[in-house]
């Protein structure tokens, strides 16, 4: 293929796509699939068959359209509308009412005007929900493969990575290390191989940004990776996708046969000397694989643990040789900064953290779901605009992000802007992009007990700071929770968690105590009031009602 | 143990190691391949029982504690038959936030097994899962493959009722 094929290419399937006066979009995702999208596809289209009009109207299964709460979801184009609750009976309705009669369901309509929608700003879901993941074409035609096209042909590796470089991208696995300058190390690491791969080990609870990404517009992905393989000069690339993921695997597997068959991935791509080949590693339920040393172990087929640091994997990663690692998000941003310039991208978000950040909204929140925001945008208007608040009847206690490594932030630190910084500074962190909240209902000695007991379960056992520590965090954190631990087991539990935090190889142990030291800092009253009570201790002002009450 | 020469059949005559042998074939025999061709076995046979795992390791020729460690580490990997059914329930952050927990007991109840056990008639499997990714429809559940979503301790127990009914409609 070559640059003129693949513009032509990109016409002739916008020419096909003006052919319909309408395009129904349905969301075939995993969320919605799993409320019945599958009988709302078959319906529509038994409807257009039956009112002959399938010629004129097409129906196509999308990636996540983002209130996942409230699907199965079709959207309507040219005109935007969306539906909810869409089943086959409303499918039909669609069909009947609003393509052949021009009137909306009004039942069923989703009010896109609302700040849920007009929030958000979407770099890396740009495509999903509007085009057909399975079909190479219509990515092609959203100007896809044009950034790889243009790396390819007309720039060198290193305009290419200056290019990333001046954009401000930062990893968006959650530690946020400047991507351009990851590049730069595995470019400059001397070696005839090198390896580049997708960390597609979405393990955080509560997370499924990447597994929508990769539903939804998989060959983003894939063209992020090639883009990168060429600026550091690597020839193969390797996705560590979970194995809890089916959907995103199946997907994966036809956008790599296609982009395969299309010259897009493989040898001389472009015509050029630049060969880019893609291949799939399914984990097997390992949470620890998420870190980048275990994630290499992986591929190579052994137990997945982390190794010490340095050398990095930009060094030294598979089979011994310098390896890019990042992550589905991180990749899925490299065509759109390509395409319209580092400056464009730089000047989103703030100056520390540029571009958007996506996260999956769920617990107590009306908005469940996929959202896509500027960097630095209040956790308040997050929750509150977008996420519509809590459910009726109930009241906001606590956000949680970073997955079992982040931390709770507390009513009185909701104007934080969402940047890598700032959520530091409350003992939180960004992580992949999980966000839940929970209301009064959430005990949260007893949060603190679910994430411990998870890295209790998920800790590998290399280290003993975290095989050890954390079982004995756990030990103390369920007596304190059957209401048998003294003033001096929350001493030790600080003390144990500083322990665990300073001495454990990797980021699962680092991580580890973060619960307990946020949710000790903001509610430490929870876990006073469950203290025996012992003489001569007195507890903080705003535990004593609680206290005297237990 | 004489080593199994990969181009004959497996001596039980089964034919399912020639399905495996495909993969393994495909990878190369590489030791690397080890993961890979674990899931196409448990894909295959169901679980990997002690047998299967000597199988892949003189084919892959990697030392058995090699293949038997990497099995036992990730938690896909099954060395014990599963049930009929499968009831896998999220236990993620956000299904546990929307009450997880009370569904786990209900279960746990109506089946008198624990999760991570198979009821002794072989019919229900209980897993508990660390996060499904479906947190927009919190709490779910993962039945026989489908996602089950919005979940209650009722709707829990009565979908796996119906499993207990229809085995009494079929006698053995």
């Amino acid at each position: 293929m070559t640059v003129e094929d693949l513009k032509e290419l990109a016409e002739q399937e916008q020419e096909r796509q003006r052919q319909f006066t309408h395009r129904i979009f349905y969301c075939s995702a995993a969320g919605c699939a799993s409320c019945g999208s599958s009988g709302v596809r078959n319906a529509l289209l038994k409807a257009l068959k039956e009112k002959g009009i399938e010629k004129e109207v097409s129906a196509v299964g999308t990636g996540c359209m983002g209130l996942c709460g409230e699907g199965p979801l079709v959207r309507i184009a040219p005109d935007g509308t969306m539906y909810q609750h869409v089943d086959e009976a409303v499918a039909q309705k669609i069909v009947d009412r609003h393509i052949l009669n021009g009137e909306k369901v009004s039942e069923n309509l989703v009010d896109t005007s609302s700040p849920f929608f007009s929030s958000q700003f979407k770099i890396v879901l740009e495509n999903c929900g509007s085009i057909d993941s399975e079909n190479i074409n219509e990515y092609i035609a959203a100007e896809g493969y044009a950034s790889l096209a243009k790396v390819v042909t007309e720039m060198a590796p290193g305009e290419v990575i200056d290019e990333i470089r001046k954009s401000g991208l930062r990893g968006r696995g959650g530690a946020g290390y400047p991507t351009g300058l990851k590049w730069g190390i595995v470019r400059k690491a001397a070696s005839e191989q090198k390896y580049v791969v997708c960390n597609a080990d979405e393990g955080d609870p509560g997370a499924f940004m990447d597994r929508s990404v990769l539903e939804g517009d998989p060959h983003r992905v894939l063209e992020g990776m090639a883009i990168a393989g060429y600026s550091v000069g690597a020839n193969q690339g390797y996705i560590y996708v979970r194995a809890e993921y089916p959907l995103a695997i199946e997907r994966l597997r036809l956008a790599i046969k296609h982009a395969e068959k299309q010259g897009l991935l493989g040898n001389r791509i472009f015509e050029s000397g630049f060969n880019f080949r893609i291949d799939l590693r399914i984990g097997a339920g390992a949470f620890v694989c998420g870190e980048e040393t275990a994630l290499i172990r992986s591929i190579e087929g052994k137990r997945g643990r982390p190794r010490p640091r340095p050398p990095y994997p930009a060094e030294r990663g598979l089979w011994g040789s310098p390896t890019l690692i990042n992550n589905v998000e991180t990749f899925a941003n490299i065509a759109p900064i390509i395409r319209r310039g580092s400056a464009w991208f730089a000047g989103i978000g703030t100056p520390k953290s540029a571009g958007t950040k996506v996260f999956a909204l769920a617990g107590k929140i009306r908005n469940t779901g996929l959202i896509e925001v500027p960097m630095g945008i209040p956790l308040r208007r997050i929750i509150f605009d977008i996420g519509g608040g809590t459910p009726e009847g109930t009241e906001f206690k606590a956000a949680q992000t970073g997955g079992p490594s982040g931390g709770c932030i507390p009513t009185e630190h909701l104007d934080l802007p969402v940047d890598y910084e700032s959520l530091t500074t409350v003992g939180s962190f960004m992580g992949s992009g999980g966000l839940i909240v929970m209301d009064s209902t959430s005990k949260m000695v007893e949060v603190a007990k679910y994430f411990m007991d998870f890295c209790v379960d998920e800790s590998c056992g290399k280290c003993i700071p975290c095989r050890v520590g954390t079982v004995q965090l756990y030990n103390l954190l369920d007596k304190i929770s059957r209401g048998e631990g003294t003033v001096d087991d929350l001493a030790l539990l600080q003390e144990l968690g500083t322990m665990v935090k300073e001495t454990s190889l990797c980021g699962l142990g680092q991580g580890a105590p973060n619960p307990i030291f946020s949710t000790l800092r903001f509610f430490r009253q929870e876990y006073e009031s469950l203290l025996r009570p012992v003489e001569g201790f007195v507890a903080s002002p705003n535990a004593q009602k609680t206290t005297t009450n237990a | 143990m004489p080593p199994i020469p990969q181009q004959q059949a497996h001596p039980s005559g089964d034919n399912r190691f020639k399905l495996l042998d495909r993969t393994i074939t495909k990878h190369q025999s590489r030791g690397d391949a080890l993961i890979e061709v674990l899931h196409a076995a448990q894909g295959i046979f169901g679980y990997l029982e002690n047998d299967l795992l000597l199988y892949v390791a003189h084919a892959l020729k990697l030392p058995l504690s090699r293949v038997y460690g990497v099995a036992t580490f990730y938690h896909f990997f099954a060395l014990k038959p599963k049930g009929k059914h499968t009831f896998v329930l999220c236990m993620g952050t956000a299904c546990y936030v929307k009450g997880a927990t009370g569904i786990q007991q209900a279960v746990e109840h109506h089946c008198h097994i624990k999760f991570g056990e198979t009821t002794p008639d072989d019919q229900v499997s209980l897993v508990s899962a660390r996060c499904v990714g479906s947190c927009g429809l919190a709490p779910v559940a993962v039945v026989d493959n489908n996602v089950a979503a919005k979940l209650t301790p009722e709707s829990a127990v009565a979908r796996i009722e119906e499993w207990q009914k229809t085995k009494e409609e079929v006698p053995a």
